[in-house]
C-alpha cells in the first residue's frame, strides 16, 4: 500500500527581493516593500511529503527520525535564522518563496533517499504558499 | 465532480512493537514510541468523497450519513481506545499513522454508497500527517 507522509518544521530568515537584471525603477515596480534594501524577515512553515510503500514490518513509509535528520541537517541548520540573499543558492537568482521551494526540493532530492520526496509546501506568512513537485525539474 | 471533505477528531493511545523484532530492535526502530505502556494523540481525521452533485439535492452525499457511518465504523471503535488492544486491524500490525489511515479507508470505503472515497488523512499531530488514496 502506497501512502504519503507529510511533516511540518519552521524557520526564520531574511531576504530581500532584487534582481540584478532590473532597473532600481522596474525593482520597485515588480518587487515593491520586498525590495527594501535593508530586507524584511518571514517565519517559514515547511511542510515536505514523502511517499512510498508502507513497510510491513514496521507500519512505516520511512522512518521519521531519518526524515527530521536530514531535513535538520540540510535545510534547518543551514537556513534559519539567516539572510537568505548571502547563501550560495540565492547568489544568481532572487530568494522569493517560490525559488525557496524548488532550492529546498533539489537538496533533500540529492540528500534523503529513504523515500520518494513527492512535494515541498512553504508557507511564507498565514496567507501565502508555494508548492514544488520538481516539474520543471532541470532549472535547480 | 466535486470533492467534500468532513474533519472529525478522536484520542488514543497506541505503542510501537513489532514481535518478529528483537526487543533491542524494536527500541531501535521505534525509539520512544516502543514504550510498552503506551502513550496517546489526539488525532485528527479528515474524509475527503467525491462525486457528481445530486441535481435534487444539490449535495456529493448526504453529510448526516457521512457522518453516521464515520461514527459508527471509527470513531465509536477508536476514540479513547488503546489501538494496539482493542482496534482488531492493530493486534497484527503496527499502528503508525500510516496503518491508521489505510485502516480508516479499509473500514470507509465498502460502507459508501453515494460518493466515493478519495482521500483519508490522519494529522497524528499538527506538524505530521499521513494521506491515503486506495493506492495499492
Amino acid at each position: 500500500m502506497k501512502a504519503y507522509l507529510t511533516r511540518r518544521y519552521r524557520f526564520a530568515a531574511s531576504h530581500r527581493l532584487h534582481s540584478d537584471g532590473m532597473s532600481v525603477a522596474e525593482n520597485v515596480a515588480t518587487y515593491g516593500k520586498c525590495n527594501n534594501p535593508h530586507g524584511h524577515g518571514h517565519n517559514y512553515a515547511l511542510e515536505i511529503t514523502v511517499s512510498g510503500r508502507v513497510e510491513e514490518s514496521t507500519g512505516m513509509v520511512c522512518n521519521l527520525v531519518d526524515l527530521d535528520e536530514a531535513v535538520r541537517r540540510e535545510i534547518l541548520d543551514r537556513f534559519d535564522l539567516q539572510n537568505l540573499n548571502l547563501m550560495k543558492e540565492f547568489a544568481t537568482r532572487v530568494p522569493t518563496t517560490e525559488n525557496l521551494c524548488a532550492a529546498i526540493y533539489d537538496i533533500l532530492q540529492r540528500s534523503f533517499h529513504q523515500a520518494h520526496l513527492e512535494k515541498v509546501r512553504i508557507e511564507e506568512t498565514m496567507l501565502n504558499s508555494f508548492e514544488y513537485t520538481g516539474e520543471r525539474g532541470g532549472i535547480w | 465532480m466535486v470533492y467534500l471533505t468532513r474533519k472529525a477528531e478522536f484520542s488514543a493511545s497506541h505503542y510501537y512493537h513489532n514481535p518478529a523484532f528483537t526487543d533491542e530492535e524494536n527500541r531501535r526502530i521505534f525509539g520512544k514510541c516502543n514504550n510498552p505502556n503506551g502513550h496517546g494523540h489526539n488525532y485528527t481525521l479528515e474524509v475527503t468523497v467525491k462525486g457528481e452533485v445530486d441535481p435534487r439535492s444539490g449535495f456529493v452525499v448526504d453529510l448526516k450519513e457521512l457522518k453516521e457511518i464515520l461514527n459508527r465504523e471509527v470513531l465509536d471503535a477508536m476514540d479513547h481506545r488503546f489501538l494496539n488492544k482493542e482496534v482488531p486491524e492493530f493486534f497484527t500490525r503496527v499502528p503508525t499513522t500510516e496503518n491508521l489511515a489505510i485502516a480508516v479507508w479499509q473500514r470507509l470505503s465498502p460502507k459508501l454508497k453515494a460518493a466515493q472515497l478519495h482521500r483519508v488523512r490522519v494529522y497524528e499531530t499538527p506538524d505530521l500527517f499521513v494521506d491515503f488514496y486506495g493506492e495499492a
